[in-house]
């Protein structure tokens, strides 16, 4: 690996000042995605700015009737929280599904966002629930975040500060599917809420995504229509970890059981 | 950069942005740490920061700086003897190629730290971050196990 810089700036203004003027900086957080892909070479920056000790970006708070988690606060953070269990439990759970405890100690919320992976597990929970990226400069609803594969709506050197979610984030619901119990990348992961009828998805098109199709018809209380519909919202592919007809018969019949609409077989 | 390393006091002059696994292994000599698959799957790898069990492939060397850093080669106690812990995993036959267990072991001493009396499944999901290919994990939950306070 060619020598990168490395950065620490004192607070955020700080860290929004040097990602502006040094070119090619990426912000670092928990490294558990930046640095993996720094080691393979698949990411070159001149420069890292540490965020991890940004005393800023740590915390959980109440929030206008819901609950804001700073960016760079670890899952093992948001797993441990009192709050999050209250106002967010499938926040909780997708926490919880994350690698194991080496990564649930360094992985953040603002990384998963940052990283914009369609299999990164709280993106669907964040989506489902209304959430809001705040960064250095303004706020932007989760379901404007993602723009493309990989790609998000931050502006250059703009820096998430925390994630907030609104009151109706409780009623989330959360299942992952994946290989394994532990360290596995996910083949599904599906995020839903009655009210309001939220559908949200990951690992089944290139952006984490909501099911516009199936949440209308949750919306109007058809939930045979909203399982149906869910098949031509998402756009899986097959790759190394599933197959496209897999991802859609599996996300069909979870939404049918977080919606418990299933006749019991 | 400077840092405590297994109780002493570190200062360094290397690049940052390196793996603090790799400053380990050759700029410390510490090659108790091994790597294994280098991108946070394994656990081979795995180190204490301040307490908590991380995976040192995934940590910039500059991300250490002002924190406390255990590896394996400071688990064992002040006059040298092995720690419960490692001497459980010898008496238990916790360990057979090896690579696998210094990262066990720190997993495992985060594990016992936050928890003393854990149940099996809470052991099991303590290491669920450290992969064992010859075991069958068995023996190393027995000998965790077997360190309840």
């Amino acid at each position: 690996m060619p020598d990168v810089a490395y950065l620490q700036p004192r607070d955020v203004a700080d860290a929004v000042r040097l990602c502006r003027e040094t070119p090619d900086a990426r912000p670092l957080a928990g490294g558990t995605d930046l640095m993996v892909m720094l080691h393979a070479g698949t990411v070159r920056p001149r420069a890292l700015v540490n965020l991890w000790s940004l005393r800023e970006l740590k915390g959980i708070r109440r929030a206008d009737g819901g609950v804001e988690i700073g960016a760079g606060e670890p899952y093992s953070g948001i797993i441990a929280s009192p709050l999050v269990g209250e106002h967010c439990p499938a926040l909780v759970a997708a926490s919880r599904t994350i690698g194991a405890a080496q990564i649930q100690n360094r992985g953040t919320l603002g990384g998963n966002l940052a990283n914009a992976s369609p299999a990164g597990d709280t993106l669907p929970v964040l989506l489902a629930a209304d959430a809001v990226v705040v960064t250095d400069r303004r706020t932007i609803p989760v379901a404007e975040f993602f723009i493309g594969y990989r790609k998000t709506a931050l502006g250059t050197g703009e820096i998430i500060v925390a994630v907030r979610l609104p009151a109706g984030a409780r009623g989330v619901r959360f299942r992952k599917v994946g290989t394994r119990a532990a360290q596995a990348i996910s083949k599904v992961v599906l995020a839903v809420n009655r009210d309001p009828a939220r559908i949200a998805l990951g690992s089944v098109a290139e952006v984490p995504l909501r099911a516009r199709g199936a949440e209308a018809a949750l919306a109007r209380g058809d939930v045979e229509g909203a399982v149906a519909a869910l098949a031509s919202d998402i756009r899986p592919i097959d790759d190394v970890r599933s197959t496209a007809d897999y991802r859609r018969a599996v996300a069909q019949n979870v939404l049918e059981d977080l919606l418990d609409a299933s006749p019991r077989r | 950069m400077r840092f405590i390393l297994n109780g002493s006091r570190v200062s360094l002059d290397v690049s940052s942005s390196r793996r603090l696994l790799d400053v380990l292994r050759e700029d410390l000599r510490l090659t108790g740490t091994k790597e294994g698959c280098g991108e946070g799957e394994c656990g081979a790898c795995s180190v204490l920061i301040d307490g908590e069990v991380v995976n040192s492939c995934l940590v910039a060397a500059g991300q250490v700086d002002g924190c406390s850093v255990v590896t394996v080669e400071g688990l064992a106690l002040p006059d040298g003897k092995l720690s419960p812990l490692q001497q459980a995993f010898i008496e238990r036959g916790a360990a057979q190629c090896g690579i696998c267990t210094p990262g066990m072991l720190l997993a495992a001493h985060a594990l016992l730290e936050q928890n003393p009396r854990p149940s099996e499944d809470e052991v099991r999901v303590g290491l669920a971050g450290n992969l064992c290919r010859c075991t069958g994990y068995t023996k190393i939950i027995d000998a965790v196990l077997a360190c309840r306070t």
